[in-house]
């Protein structure tokens, strides 16, 4: 009853023509970047931020919801047509759905999963909006050394358990945590790992590594293996409609999609990676077509891409109630929550319910526009497809590099931006994953200064990490999810059967 | 590191993964040199040192796992790799860096980005690039500095705006 109340408070916000225009520049703007292959929607919210700088937050949150859905929507518009999932999550996508645009059955393909997105993106912003307030609840109980056994939980989710390799995801995690050591400690005001230079005393920018990691190191590194790839565009030919054969057999798996997806997504789970695979599997199992699986099968299309959009919104869920990022694309989000010195969290629900639940609401709103937009604007997403290589990815680092430049045109900042990107291009090059790296850097020092309040609190005794019985419990999950796939060798085993 | 070995025998020591290994060792190395100089200055509980050397320690740790992996040549199987480009990008980037610093505006330093990016991918018609760069990059300006007010570096193409 209240969550119907403060949702109709939210949409009254949303709705007011101001917004609506922020919710449509949203959605254009993150189409049209998300559908650049090789741009995932974390960098499309990451190359997009600096945009926003000066609008009011409540703008900026609500054009922030347009990027993210309209970034995810063009990466499944890329891998279906050339078959380059900017994201591990699309790859499911990618496996039928290029086979379909091969087939010249591209417009259906693009059809079920916009229409998939919409369903599970509104199912799942619903399931947001109950189980938001329900969560907020619980986490007004959380003390600092909760928030902190929470926090570990991700980190482990995020880096080891879900990954291919547990040790390369560490990894990536502790580049992450030592970044985001750089600068002055909040607690006491002494400076870490800036080495004298003014620039580094304020901290690592997450948009700088964002940016750096993502859009220079994909630069650099499709750039070093040009010679062993040609990427093709497939045409879309034929009718953009589905039949009603393509209706019957794509709503069960936009629903079984959606229910892999939103708990997936809402859990600290990290990523959509996990429900868009084993939403294809299953859809792979259950179909009356198994003979199509593998040559463009639609459900094989409908299901992961629903998945996909599920958990986005399902990631959403600790990323408001609790503060807590569980991809990269959340991170990027929780970077612009923090662009205006807001903490996504209980104490947000409460204090600012309006920004909050409008920005819930924004997201049907933008749901809706992408659905009803982005259809008949396919032949223009088409076009920006077909910008030749070269200018493509000069545009792009143009782009990236301007970000860096409008916020802070330093010498020093411009050369981090660069060497990041030159990690990310090594790490692309051995295989180490770099969302880990994003979320170490946000989520590290909320993390340590979490710890630090509950040890000041317990009087510097650690046992009050097990004495609570929720951070205990937390501590022993985070503990098997870090055990686990050492023990088991392999939870991404059903990956590679699908190959 | 970056090129050569196209195509490795497995089992052998992966030399690339002896550098991250060691690299990792050194970054541990760091964090707990420069931690060495804070202050505890917490009466209770952890001061601004405890982290880095927590961080550290989980960083030598997985530079020895690493360091294991290098050595029986446990690292995935990777492609070979054209440095070429990867330079040609590079220098770009501290082409737009040097511009920026010595106040040359940002109009001249993400147009030297812009040829050199598209150089690296293949292309070879340079001045239509430069002349495509320049117009782009001035929209881009005008847009963001003017209607944005987004305050980006001028030099001396944009004082002529």
């Amino acid at each position: 009853m209240d969550t119907f109340a403060a949702l109709a408070h939210g949409m009254a916000v949303a709705v007011q023509p101001m917004n609506l225009l922020y919710a449509l520049i949203g959605v254009f703007l993150g189409t049209a970047v998300g559908v650049l292959p090789g741009i995932g929607p974390a960098l499309t919210v990451a190359l997009l931020l600096p945009v926003t700088y000066k609008l009011d937050p409540g703008g900026s949150l609500i054009m922030f919801a347009g990027i993210y859905y309209g970034g995810m929507y063009g990466g499944s518009t890329t891998a279906i047509l050339i078959n380059t999932p900017g994201e591990s999550a699309s790859m499911a996508t990618a496996l039928e759905g290029n086979k379909m645009a091969k087939a010249g059955r591209g417009g259906p393909a693009l059809a079920t999963s916009a229409i998939g997105s919409f369903v599970a993106g509104t199912i799942a912003t619903i399931g947001l909006a109950f189980l938001a307030p329900w969560l907020v609840d619980v986490a007004v109980r959380f003390g600092p050394e909760d928030y902190f056994a929470l926090m570990c939980v991700a980190f482990v989710t995020v880096s080891a358990t879900f990954g291919d390799s547990p040790i390369r995801g560490l990894t990536s995690l502790f580049i992450g945590l030592t970044l985001g050591l750089v600068g002055i400690d909040k607690l006491t005001g002494q400076a870490r790992l800036a080495f004298g230079v003014p620039e580094l005393l304020d901290g690592v920018e997450v948009t700088t590594l964002a940016v750096g990691l993502f859009a220079v190191g994909e630069a650099l590194y499709v750039a070093s293996r040009r010679h062993h790839t040609e990427e093709k565009l497939e045409p879309v030919r034929g009718s953009l409609w589905m039949t009603k054969e393509d209706w019957k057999r794509s709503w069960k798996p936009w629903l079984r999609g959606t229910m892999f997806g939103f708990p997936i997504g809402a859990l600290p789970a990290g990523g959509a990676e996990i429900p868009t695979f084993l939403s294809y599997s299953t859809e792979k199992r259950l179909t009356k077509h198994p003979e199509e699986f593998g040559k463009g099968a639609i459900e094989g299309v409908a299901g992961p891409e629903a998945a996909n959009n599920a958990s986005a919104a399902g990631t959403l869920v600790p990323l408001l109630t609790l503060g807590l990022p569980t991809s990269a694309t959340a991170a990027m989000m929780l970077a612009g929550f923090q662009q205006y010195g807001l903490n996504p969290g209980p104490l947000l629900f409460a204090e600012r319910p309006d920004l909050v639940w409008g920005l819930i609401a924004s997201l049907f709103i933008a749901n809706m526009m992408l659905l009803v937009l982005n259809l008949p604007l396919v032949g223009l997403w088409v076009r920006l497809l077909a910008i030749p290589q070269p200018w493509l990815y000069a545009g792009i680092l143009v782009f990236a590099t301007m970000g860096t430049i409008a916020a802070k045109p330093s010498v020093v900042e411009l050369s981090m931006l660069a060497g990041f990107g030159v990690l990310g291009f090594l790490m692309r090059r051995f295989d180490f994953p770099i969302a880990p790296v994003v979320v170490g850097l946000i989520l590290g020092p909320i993390a340590e200064s979490q710890l630090r309040r509950a040890l000041a609190i317990s009087l510097g005794d650690p046992m009050t990490l097990l004495q609570s019985p929720i951070s205990a419990t937390l501590l022993g999950v985070a503990l098997i999810a870090l055990v686990a796939p050492f023990v088991l060798k392999g939870l991404g085993r059903f990956k590679a059967n699908e190959d | 590191m970056t090129s050569g070995d196209p195509v490795q025998p497995p089992r052998r020591v992966d030399r690339a993964g002896l550098v991250i290994a060691a690299s990792l060792a050194v970054l541990a190395v760091v964090l707990v040199w420069d931690a060495r100089g804070l202050q505890s200055a917490a009466m209770y509980g952890m001061g601004p040192e405890a982290m880095p050397v927590v961080v550290a320690c989980g960083l030598a740790l997985l530079a020895i796992v690493n360091f294991v992996d290098a050595l029986r040549g446990n690292l995935p199987a990777r492609e070979s790799a054209d440095p070429v480009p990867v330079v040609l990008i590079l220098v770009g980037l501290a082409l737009l860096i040097a511009i920026i610093g010595f106040g040359g505006g940002f109009i001249l330093a993400t147009s030297a980005l812009f040829v050199t990016t598209s150089a690296a991918f293949g292309r070879r018609a340079i001045l239509i690039d430069a002349i495509i760069a320049l117009v782009m990059s001035t929209l881009i300006y005008l847009a963001f500095d003017r209607l944005l007010t987004l305050s980006l570096p001028a030099g001396p193409l944009e004082r002529l705006l």
